[in-house]
């Protein structure tokens, strides 16, 4: 090896790649700057100019238009002097009616639970850790937020419904709703979170759980 | 940046897999937590090739009646009409949005394939020990993981369709049972992508140079 090995109290910068498991030493990054595994290509960390306060504002935004894209119909249809419309959590509820529970949960799950789950845990992280050091739970809380992620679906669902309107639009008159927006918007600031988020940064300010051990608390 | 040429198993280190703190394991089959965040520790995902190819297996079965059954109704004053997921590419063809009839056709169908081909082909070269290629093979699962959510796009389709066209008793659409099976592709495809170790495609390596 070309530097020291990894010591069991410091580990200091060194790093095995999640990808393909090369041991590498991580150099510090400027602002904007990546850092890839030379072997298998991965993007091991990327240095953030604002790691906390740009994520977290851009999740309290997330966490509004979130609740709006809820609560506002999709779409609208008019035919033969009758209107319906419907909402996210609508939809997922005539799927239910209909008898397919099963699908119903699967779509509730990936269009209100995991992107909900993601906002909330993103801001309870990022509050914690705003003040370091970050209590020792918060990484159960991060862990939980990249669990639900790649479960959270607004980028498929906001083409979901695309499709179906212009499907619809073959047999009645439908237009979209605030809530179709709202999805749009969401897609949008879910993938501003991802780029500005640095989750080094969060492990760089906790408590350590062994710590907690330690000192008996 | 400097590399090594040895994994952190080789060098009897387990890298968490939350927080990506080096530890060492407090013995090989039991790692046990990282001191850091908490995670339980593991050298690679427990039984990595024996769950993925369980869930590739699962997958590939729910994959035929997905596309043979109907996975929408449409009732239209007393007479019914049923669609499959090719039938539904088709209307979209027909009616003229060609580009559309592309997107649902590479995401219904061609990705879920897709995906149960190239995972099977991921599993059997690690079996085989395979150590051509790594590189394009890890790529090749990096795309697996970033696109197999796509396939959802046909049940958010079928489900705001269904939501919306409930126009008794002129015209209603309903969910066929096809819906439920694709759905089930896509979740168990998933499950699979995030069972399956990459890290597995590099061991070989390793294995190789001990053995020669």
């Amino acid at each position: 090896m070309g530097q020291p090995g990894p010591a069991m109290s410091d580990p200091g910068e060194i790093v095995a790649c999640p990808e393909c498991d090369l041991l590498q030493h991580l150099p510090e990054l400027e602002p904007g700057a990546r850092a890839r595994c030379p072997r298998c290509g991965n993007t091991l960390a990327s240095q953030a100019r604002e790691p906390i306060d740009v994520p977290l504002a851009l999740t309290l935004a997330a966490a509004v238009v979130f609740i709006i894209a809820n609560t506002t119909p999709l779409m609208g249809l008019s035919a033969v002097g009758r209107h319906a419309s419907t909402t996210i959590p609508g939809g997922a509820l005539e799927m239910w009616r209909q008898g397919e529970m099963i699908t119903a949960v699967i779509v509730a799950f990936c269009a209100i639970i995991a992107p909900g789950g993601y906002i909330l845990f993103m801001l309870t992280t990022l509050l914690a850790a705003k003040r370091p050091p970050a209590p020792h739970w918060v990484g159960e809380l991060l862990r939980w937020a990249d669990s639900v992620q790649p479960w959270s679906m607004n980028e498929v669902m906001i083409l979901g419904i695309l499709v179906a309107l212009i499907k619809i639009a073959e047999l009645a008159t439908v237009e979209p709703g605030i809530g179709m927006y709202a999805v749009g918007a969401l897609v949008v600031l879910f993938t501003a979170i991802m780029i500005t988020f640095d989750p080094r940064e969060i492990w760089k300010r906790i408590e350590w759980t062994d710590d907690v051990v330690e000192t008996g608390r | 940046m400097t590399a090594t040429s040895l994994s952190a198993a080789e060098a009897g280190f387990v890298s968490c897999e939350t927080c990506a703190l080096l530890s060492r394991p407090v013995d090989g089959s039991e790692p046990g937590h990282c001191r850091r965040c908490g995670g339980k520790l593991e050298s690679r995902r427990h039984h990595s090739i024996q769950y993925t190819w369980a869930l590739v297996v699962a997958a590939a079965i729910c994959y035929i009646p997905a596309n043979i059954l109907p996975v929408l109704n449409t009732t239209t004053l007393g007479s019914t009409d049923s669609d499959t997921i090719m039938g539904g590419v088709a209307l979209l063809y027909t009616t003229g949005s060609w580009p559309l009839a592309l997107i649902v056709l590479i995401a219904s169908v061609m990705v879920p394939l897709g995906k149960l081909i190239a995972l099977s082909y991921l599993l059997i070269s690690v079996q085989r020990g395979s150590i051509q290629s790594n590189r394009d093979r890890t790529r090749l699962y990096r795309l697996v993981e970033i696109i197999g959510r796509w396939s959802m796009l046909d049940v958010f389709v079928d489900t705001f369709t269904v939501a919306l066209i409930q126009l008794q008793p002129l015209m209603s659409v309903e969910p066929g049972p096809g819906v439920l099976f694709f759905a089930a592709v896509v979740v168990l495809t998933m499950i699979a992508a995030e069972s399956f170790d990459p890290r597995l495609i590099w061991d070989s390596n390793a294995m190789r140079r001990f053995d020669g």
